[in-house]
């Protein structure tokens, strides 16, 4: 007596996983975390998370540094909220990595290790309380052009995480407008912080967007997947339209001489970016970068016996 | 509807939606549309006094908590300790606010200029000396065990006198009481979750958790003895003695630390307290300094 | 000069030059808390909802984590947690045979049905 016998069907052959994963993107849906996909894809797309997630992390210690001076008890509060949003979004983020084979601990070590990094912007310091304002208004608002696009990422757990990260972001950047809005009616001592702050921030926030297009040798995969949407300078540029007419409002000046509207274009020409000092940053030689990795292995190796004691109790606790 | 609930109705829901965007942060005035009259028969002085009491030792533990910030055990537990951290700068806000409301602003006001309002006056520019938080709070964090057991200290004590205030005759603390209530039950758990946690978990864990129980337990010393003001507003039905509080905080205390197998030292010889009768201790000097130094360096700026 | 920076994710600017080594190590990770998929019904008469995950010792932590994390500006009533190891799922693929049929059952929608218009609490 035989059995019957349950014909599975025949595992696909690599070119036809790849023809339908090519399919899925033509079209515009959404790769989800069972869908086969090329590895090239899955460690691009594991590295860009997990260094977005870094850079959320990181990025609570530039302001965190200001939660117990902060000069009022509602902008202790605003801040305090705002520093929590940055572990969630680093969370939503993780949590959106590990859809992809990768593990939260895992990549926290990588970042301690230095062998992921995270944005650099986050290793400059911030020295008044006007830097609270300007990230919130000129480092989010920068974030906030790269990130809505990411909105539509290929990848369905990223772009889900992106939708919960900006909706939250919106208050980010509104926050430190209005910061810089009321220093701006105070004194003159505030007034001549928000100048410090605007000029120490406004380049490094331009570099955050990349290099320029014709020197992006990652991007053109990048786009053609789906994982990123709009170029570099595009996105730069976007950020630079916004931002010059929110500082003529606010009476602060951008440290360039060369920005002005192009009547031609309707948009706004700026001045040549310094990428060696950003390279000088990258390459460890920035304020901070060494305080900030000191700090989350800190956080980890500190603190190490709590979590393995919550892990003891729930073996305990098991039945 | 009686004049409590106006007033509840008002602090929980006059901010309409904002609370969604992130707790306690919509607003300017934390009592803004309160009804701040106090009932006949009741001293303002004792009031104010009261009310810093109990602002001061949120906004000094909402410090403390914050310094974990950055720096927690893992990003689940920075969430966390940040939600108790906001849940108490929530209550500090009104209290100091109350406080404010009653006249009770003393030499603050003097060195803050016009724009500050009462709450930022009271937390910013008074000294040390005329904070009235106890020593409970403003004791340093310690490692996570230390920390989480005196979080379950504080959160215990601040649980049983805010459910007994809801009753209190002055509809405003009523109403800041009667919000407090579940933020604090949720402070209390967490607390324990964590003392039972670390208590019956590795032999490490239960070193450290029994050594910040041993170092938390003296501060408890300070609680139980009503200073003048607590007595006389307790004896009008504003303010509740602490030493009613002892039962139940020992009990819930006795309970979790007997459950975490941790030892349950002696209690403690009650004294009157230190901090509520301004002495503030060098550590919330200190802890003051970080918290007041901007602030103070420009009185006449606004944020 | 700049090729060695590329601005993937949200912040931007990051090194991808050759110093920056990618070549994954064997990984010293200690044991991490296991993973919880965290479900909301963001209100009463409706479903819960996927929206993301955490790492917790064990359910009650994670059920309070999700709180925290999750529903911080109300945006829930009511939470699911459960183990991410115990999610039974079909697999290997969301293209799977157990769905590719279904792609054609289009009788299971309720609009293949044309109702006349007149007919009410359709």
């Amino acid at each position: 007596m035989s059995a019957p016998t349950l014909d599975r069907p025949a595992a696909p052959d690599e070119a036809a996983l790849q023809a339908h994963f090519d399919a899925v993107i033509a079209a515009g849906h959404r790769i989800e975390p069972r869908d086969w996909m090329p590895e090239g894809y899955r460690q691009g797309l594991i590295r860009q998370i997990a260094q977005h997630a870094h850079s959320e992390i990181i990025g609570m210690q530039p302001e965190g540094d200001w939660l117990l001076a902060a000069p009022s008890l509602r902008r202790k509060a605003i801040l305090l909220a705002k520093v929590q949003d940055e572990a969630g979004h680093g969370m939503y983020l993780y949590s959106a990595a590990e859809t992809l084979g990768a593990d939260r601990a895992d990549l926290t070590d990588k970042l301690i290790e230095r062998r992921q990094k995270y944005s650099s912007i986050f290793n400059y310091p911030t020295l008044t309380y006007a830097d609270v304002g300007v990230i919130g208004w000129l480092v989010d608002g920068a974030a906030i052009c790269n990130q809505v696009p990411l909105c539509r990422s290929s990848y369905g757990p990223y772009a889900r995480a992106m939708i919960r990260v900006c909706k939250e972001e919106s208050f980010h950047q509104r926050q430190g407008y209005e910061l810089l809005m009321t220093m701006m009616a105070g004194s003159d001592a505030q007034r001549a912080m928000v100048a410090d702050a605007v000029d120490r921030w406004w380049w490094p926030s331009l570099m955050m967007f990349g290099p320029p297009d014709d020197d992006s040798p990652n991007s053109a995969q990048s786009m053609r997947w789906g994982v990123k949407r709009h170029s570099n300078d595009e996105l730069r540029q976007r950020f630079v339209d916004m931002t010059v007419p929110q500082a003529a409002v606010l009476g602060v000046t951008l440290p360039d001489p060369e920005l002005a509207l192009d009547p031609a274009t309707g948009r706004y020409r700026f001045g040549p970016i310094d990428w060696s000092e950003l390279k000088a940053v990258i390459a460890g030689n920035g304020p901070c970068n060494a305080e900030r990795i000191a700090r989350r292995r800190a956080a980890r190796d500190d603190n190490a016996w709590v979590t393995e004691a919550a892990t003891a109790y729930a073996s305990k606790h098991a039945a | 509807m009686g004049h409590e609930e106006t007033v509840y109705d008002a602090l929980d829901h006059a901010h309409g939606g904002e609370g969604q965007w992130a707790f306690g942060t919509g607003f300017d005035d934390p009592l803004a549309g309160v009804d701040t009259t106090v009932p006949e028969g009741i001293d303002p002085a004792d009031l104010g006094a009261y009310c810093l009491m109990l602002g001061d030792d949120a906004l000094v533990l909402c410090q403390r908590l914050t310094q974990w910030v950055t720096n927690a055990p893992e990003l689940e537990e920075e969430v966390a300790l940040a939600n108790c951290g906001l849940d108490l700068l929530g209550q500090a806000r009104l209290l100091l606010a109350r406080a404010g409301s009653v006249g009770v602003l003393g030499r603050s006001r003097t060195l803050a200029t016009d724009p500050v309002p009462d709450e930022d006056a009271l937390a910013y520019f008074r000294d040390p000396d005329e904070f009235r938080s106890s020593w409970l709070v403003a004791a340093p964090n310690g490692d996570f065990g230390q920390t989480v057991v005196r979080l379950l200290a504080a959160s215990a004590w601040r649980l049983a006198l805010f459910a007994r205030l809801r009753e209190s005759r002055d509809p405003v603390l009523a109403a800041i009481a009667a919000k407090g209530v579940p933020e604090l039950t949720y402070h209390r758990d967490h607390a324990a979750r964590w003392v039972l946690r670390l208590g019956d978990g590795t032999a490490e864990s239960h070193r450290r958790a029994q050594a910040g129980v041993d170092t938390v337990w003296p501060l408890l010393a300070d609680l139980f003895t009503a200073t003048d003001v607590e007595a006389r507003l307790a004896a009008t039905g504003v303010a509740v003695d602490p030493a009613q509080l002892r039962d139940e905080v020992r009990g819930v205390l006795t309970l979790v630390l007997e459950r975490a197998t941790l030892t349950v030292p002696a209690w403690p010889a009650e004294q009157p307290s230190r901090g509520r009768a301004g002495e503030p201790g060098p550590e919330l000097t200190a802890l003051l300094a970080d918290l007041q130094g901007l602030a103070r360096a420009h009185p006449d700026a606004v944020w | 000069m700049s090729t060695d920076l590329t601005a993937e994710g949200g912040h931007g600017a990051v090194p991808t030059g050759p110093e920056v080594p990618v070549e994954p190590k064997a990984s010293t990770a200690r044991r991490d808390w296991p993973l919880y998929e965290v479900f909301v019904r963001g209100k009463r008469g409706l479903n819960h909802v996927h929206v993301g995950s955490l790492h917790a010792p064990d359910d009650e932590m994670a059920v309070h984590a999700a709180r925290d994390l999750y529903t911080r500006r109300n945006e829930g009533v009511s939470i699911w947690v459960v183990r991410s190891a115990d999610i039974t799922a079909s697999s290997p693929d969301e293209k799977d045979p157990m769905f590719a049929p279904n792609g054609d059952k289009v009788y299971r929608h309720p609009t293949f049905y044309e109702i006349p218009e007149n007919v009410p609490h359709m």
